[in-house]
């Protein structure tokens, strides 16, 4: 096998499966970008210094930019375009809009997928636990009081959603 | 951003991993992958291969009864969320939670931060303090390398090139010890500016039996406190001893100075720090 060898990798996002044919040194980022025209998860340092590209794989908050795609397969993988259903938004996507948690959204999908993360380990934060998980998301408009007012208010769209249920 | 091309093998066991090791010597081990990938993307590494050691099993778990045995791939997250781990050393599941950010300790692993021996990682510090050790496998079998051996200089160890770290182990506390990690965090990366590492078993006699203290950050590996070490042999941990051991703690150390902190500064957090982790160690005893 010489380096050039692409390699088959089966990526499992938002529930759905795509095999693919994939360069080891392709990004899981690079991957759902231009393999999945998945480019909600945004490129930005591509260093794993600002976390716009953050995804979540297997329960966890990861960068796709420091994840080869060949070490993803078979992981299950959720994106932001992953987290509606239908026309219902997220609680963290709706709470962001409710709170005005951005301003060029750049940073967002990130913002929202380690919010996203949180609330599913951990469904009653406290505010510094909300400000630990965006601790790697950059946010350079400076949303971030907002951003933690839509880490609170997500929070509470989520319990009271489980309560009606 | 790219990394050069590269060939990717999984291998499913620790001895056929030491074989590619051995076989390509420009092949690279992956791990966690987020100090590595980044210096592909810089073109600062650009291994022929990479290695990935995900696909081993029984690399991966913690096993806090007696000796404490944490499987080089285990994760900071893992650490971090160790009930069992966090009984027996505070500091360990304390200093994972205060590693770079949650998608750094969902992938960074224990094993991955020794073997890299980055000159502002937590963990070196943290081991060297444990009086750690870790038990290594190459093509020539398995030996056991102590905290004391392991770092040799920037980015070094004692590893062979076809050495893989498989467990990393820590003696289980005697009753009376206290232990605390004190990080300057840098505020961008979480790395640390400076860190210290302190672990102090008092005898019942309540003077202290023994007393490691560990530096990371300011000098190009972690390295001891030795001064600081052989002052409070023998003392009462008290804010005297504690004042004195801080002041000494510089002392011999070779400190780099970079565009963050000089080296005057990192010097002065070294004291500071030390002080901090030595009066936190004591209110944990």
């Amino acid at each position: 096998m010489g380096p050039h060898t692409h390699l088959p990798v089966t990526l499992s996002v938002n529930g759905s499966r795509f095999p693919l044919l994939i360069e080891p040194r392709r990004t899981l980022l690079d991957a759902l970008r231009h393999d999945l025209a998945l480019t909600g998860t945004k490129k930005v340092c591509d260093a794993g210094d600002c976390g716009a590209c953050t995804v979540i794989v297997d329960g966890r908050a990861v960068y796709a930019c420091l994840l080869l795609a060949v070490d993803c397969d078979d992981r299950d993988i959720t994106t932001i375009e992953g987290l509606a259903k239908g026309n219902a938004l997220d609680p963290v996507q709706e709470a962001f809009i409710q709170h005005d948690a951005f301003q060029c959204g750049f940073c967002t999908s990130g913002q929202i997928m380690s919010l996203r993360a949180l609330l599913d380990a951990n469904p009653e934060p406290s505010d510094d636990q909300i400000l630990r998980a965006v601790t790697g998301n950059l946010c350079r408009c400076g949303a971030y009081l907002n951003i933690l007012k839509a880490g609170r208010l997500a929070a509470d769209m989520q319990r009271q959603a489980a309560a009606d249920v | 951003m790219f990394p050069n091309q590269f060939e990717y093998q999984r291998p499913d066991s620790v001895q056929a991993a030491a074989g590619l090791l051995a076989a390509d010597p420009d092949a690279k081990l992956l791990a966690g992958g987020h100090s590595l990938i980044p210096a592909m993307k810089l073109r600062l590494a650009s291994p022929s291969s990479l290695v990935d050691l995900g696909g081993i099993e029984g690399l991966v778990g913690i096993d806090a009864a007696g000796t404490i045995a944490i499987g080089a791939m285990t994760t900071y997250a893992m650490l971090r969320d160790s009930r069992e781990l966090s009984r027996v050393l505070p500091m360990v599941t304390d200093a994972a939670d205060n590693v770079g950010d949650p998608a750094v300790q969902a992938r960074g692993t224990l094993g991955g931060a020794l073997a890299h021996s980055d000159p502002a990682a937590d963990f070196t510090a943290i081991f060297l303090a444990l009086n750690g050790s870790v038990d290594v496998t190459g093509t020539n079998g398995t030996r056991t390398i102590g905290a004391d051996d392991l770092f040799v200089d920037l980015f070094t160890t004692a590893l062979q090139p076809d050495e893989i770290i498989t467990s990393v182990s820590f003696p289980a506390p005697d009753s009376g010890t206290g232990m605390a990690y004190e990080k300057f965090r840098h505020p961008a990366s979480g790395y640390a500016v400076v860190g210290v590492a302190a672990v102090v078993t008092t005898g019942s006699d309540g003077n202290v039996a023994s007393a490691r203290i560990a530096i990371t950050g300011a000098p190009s590996k972690a390295t001891r406190a030795s001064e600081s070490e052989q002052l409070l042999q023998g003392k009462k941990l008290n804010d005297e001893s504690i004042a004195a051991a801080a002041a000494a703690a510089a002392n011999g150390l070779d400190i780099n100075g970079d565009h963050f902190a000089s080296e005057e500064y990192r010097r002065h957090l070294v004291g500071v720090l030390t002080g901090r982790a030595l009066t936190r160690a004591a209110a944990g005893m």
